[in-house]
């Protein structure tokens, strides 16, 4: 897409302010200053630049108005008071395997558990890994993620300082899952946090990670992440991310993956809450005998606002992708879903299945869908459809009969309705937990 | 036990229940028969609460409430059932599920402790057995895939889970094989008793030879237009409604 004028906002306080932290930043690291995942961090700075925040004359943007957040400034550090000893009032409960905590923004080790032995998988923050690893940081940071026409990327990109780093080398199986907690401590401060996870797995090898994005406090908490994953012949990721923020809460992430052949990527993407939320997941399938599955679940109340962009991109023949996301829409919450796939003139026998479902509670609640089929190859099969509707008033009657309160039934039926993407959750601790905070926010 | 004076329903504009007048007393079946089309499961829907139809006049006693006043879980609660016509699908929600929240939902309403796991699978098994009903149907979404005949057998099994005192059967017979219909009949059977009562909405005389009525109404463009002991039905079934209907028609 060629952005016209009007597609970004060349000027904003935000932007000044990034601009500015940007230079302190360098000076700060005047030692790392000529390597070369600097130099892309500048080059991606000038595209930031160029560009500027896009506005919602940006087709990719229609609903996803950014201006309130633009106008804000956020201070590069905010030290957060929280310690281990508060994380009991945001447990998982039973969670277990690998834990790394990221609080507004910064690792902490303290605070974290690595169980996996080193042979297995490294696991480790970006920050070090820019340290101990720079060969391979320079191999594949910014390769999937394109920040030439993401103006959030190529932010990101600019400012990715920390962040995880997981390599599974060839033929490993990583037995415990790696769950990373993002926590936004916006109490008593704004927090701005840009977290770079970098995700590359071997051959054949197999890992199970969770991103798991938590905010508190009244303030503004603004996540800008990107997600860099890359799975190599034969390998097996399942990738779950999870968002619970505040009303107050803005996320805007990618998550990018390219599959080689015969690899399955396995992902679900879950929106309990959160006041802004934009997730772009993007899956290149560059190999043959690839199989990609995509779930998703939200359900925005009150104002908030959810956006799942998701592109499956076919590049090479034989491959599978199939898709379900499902969305709960109450009082005056907007979502969008907009979900592209692309099959390439030489992506003959491509599967591509695509659906999206949505039960909007309220009058004032809206949901916007968007498929986009294009197709270059002629031996394909590819189907999508996408439902919203309301309630199902002749089921709510039906269990009122047999003595089901109107409030009870529309939870069971909206609890069961979620479940088709929850129970896709192998984690099992983190399905545990998404079923009851979604049982929690439907029996409102 | 259920007294209708005058009742009238409409949808929109249009007037399906012409004035109603019914009185079934507790231990007591009553039969409702009537073309296609006459109001039958509009008046069966109204009793249990159905918000689509609106009532424009008359009134229903049941054991002394106004039952027109009470939300459709209220009167489940109260001891009305309604088995349905057409039984709606619940995806997601095993009938398992469905029916420890209904039942511990009219406990609740009642006044009564809910019921534990224990307790609560203690009484399916018995009503499983009551009405012949396997295991794996319970554990699916309820009534999604299932045959016409699983949808009716599983309204029975409700009905005899949640042990209502007055039961509205609406053509429950239909898409029944025989076996199944006399399995069916029994389970209405076993569950007769001096306090509960039964209103059977058919169009057979073959349900009424399992299931015998004090009463057979015959419903004919929204009213009552004749009643009579069993023997009505065996006279139906042999002359069908043209005569009825020029009766009707002739007191107009
Ligand atoms: N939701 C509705 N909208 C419009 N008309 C309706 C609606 N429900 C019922 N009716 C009409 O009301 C009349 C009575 O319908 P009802 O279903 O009560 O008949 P019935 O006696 O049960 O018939 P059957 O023996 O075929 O089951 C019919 O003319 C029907 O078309
Ligand atoms: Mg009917």
């Amino acid at each position: 897409m060629t952005p016209n004028s009007q597609s970004y906002s060349r000027t904003s306080p935000l932007k000044d302010q990034l601009l500015a932290a940007f230079q302190v930043t360098e000076e700060r690291i005047n030692g790392e200053s000529k390597s070369p995942v600097h130099q892309v961090r500048r080059a991606a700075l000038q595209q930031f630049d160029k560009l500027g925040f896009p506005t919602i004359k940006h087709e990719e943007w229609k609903y996803a108005n950014v201006k309130n957040l633009i106008q804000e400034a956020f201070e590069l550090e905010t030290p957060s008071p929280l310690s281990a000893d508060d994380l009991h009032t945001l447990e998982i409960p039973n969670l277990s395997g690998n834990i790394l905590y990221f609080v507004n923004g910064r690792y902490k080790p303290e605070m974290s558990t690595i169980v996996s032995p080193a042979a297995e998988v490294q696991i480790l923050s970006f920050a070090e890994a820019l340290k101990s690893q720079p060969e391979t940081i320079n191999n594949y940071f910014a390769q999937q993620a394109d920040y030439q026409d993401n103006a959030f990327t190529a932010l990101n990109t600019a400012f990715a300082h920390d962040g995880v780093f997981i390599r599974v080398p060839d033929g490993k199986v990583v037995e415990q899952p790696i769950i990373i907690r993002y926590i936004n401590d916006a109490r008593e401060k704004k927090v701005a946090a840009q977290p770079r996870n970098l995700i590359i797995v071997g051959r054949n090898a197999n890992v199970k990670i969770a991103e798991s994005y938590r905010s508190l406090g009244e303030m503004t908490a603004f996540t800008n992440v990107v997600t860099e994953i890359s799975l190599a012949r034969d390998a097996n990721v399942e990738h779950y991310k999870v968002q619970n923020d505040t009303d107050a809460a803005y996320h805007i992430g990618t998550t990018q993956v390219r599959q080689a052949d015969n690899s399955h990527f396995y992902s679900a993407t879950v929106t309990l809450n959160g006041g802004f939320v934009r997730n772009n997941l993007n899956i290149v399938l560059d190999g043959e005998y690839c199989e990609a599955y995509m779930y998703g679940l939200y359900i925005p109340n009150g104002r908030q606002f959810v956006d799942n962009h998701t592109l499956v991109d076919h590049a090479k023949p034989n491959s599978y992708s199939s898709e379900l996301y499902k969305g709960i829409l109450e009082e005056k919450s907007t979502g969008v879903f907009n979900g592209k796939i692309f099959v390439r003139q030489d992506a003959q026998k491509t599967n591509a299945y695509q659906s999206c479902k949505n039960v909007v509670l309220s009058p004032e609640a809206t949901m916007n869908t968007k498929p986009q089929l294009e197709i270059f190859a002629d031996d394909v099969k590819c189907s999508h459809g996408t439902t919203t509707g309301m309630l199902d008033e002749e089921a709510l009657f039906y269990m009122r009969s047999r003595g089901i309160p109107r409030t009870e039934a529309q939870a069971l039926l909206m609890y069961a309705f979620a479940q088709d993407v929850l129970t896709q959750i192998k984690i099992e601790p983190i399905r545990e937990y998404l079923s009851a905070v979604v049982a929690q926010k439907l029996a409102m | 036990m259920l007294t209708i004076s005058n009742l009238q329903a409409s949808i929109g504009e249009k007037e399906i229940l012409k004035g109603i007048n019914l009185e079934v007393k507790a231990g007591e079946v009553h039969a409702i028969m009537g073309p296609n089309g006459s109001g039958k499961s509009t008046l069966a829907s109204v009793l249990a609460g159905r918000e689509t139809y609106e009532v424009t006049g008359g009134s229903v006693l049941f054991d002394g409430k106004d039952l027109l006043e009470l939300a459709p879980e209220e009167r489940a609660a109260e001891g009305i059932f309604l088995a349905f016509q057409y039984p709606v699908e619940i995806p997601g929600v095993s009938t398992t599920n469905f029916l420890r929240t209904a039942l511990n939902e009219i406990r609740k309403y009642r006044g009564e402790e809910a019921l534990d796991a224990v307790q609560f699978l203690k009484l399916m098994k018995e009503k499983m057995k009551l009405v012949n009903i396997d295991q794996s149907l319970l554990s699916r979404s309820l009534n999604e895939g299932f045959s016409g005949g699983e949808k009716k057998r599983n309204e029975v099994f409700q009905m005899a889970m949640l042990e209502p005192k007055l039961a509205i059967l609406d053509e429950t017979d239909s898409g029944l094989d025989i076996d199944a219909l006399r399995i069916v009949a029994e389970g209405v059977n076993k569950l007769r008793s001096p306090e509960r009562s039964t209103i059977v909405v058919t169009h057979y005389q073959r349900l009424l030879d399992y299931i015998v009525p004090d009463y057979v109404h015959v419903l004919y463009k929204g009213r009552i237009v004749k009643s009579g002991p069993k023997e009505l039905a065996l006279e139906l079934e042999e002359k069908g409604y043209d005569w009825i209907k020029a009766e009707a028609e002739y007191q107009q």
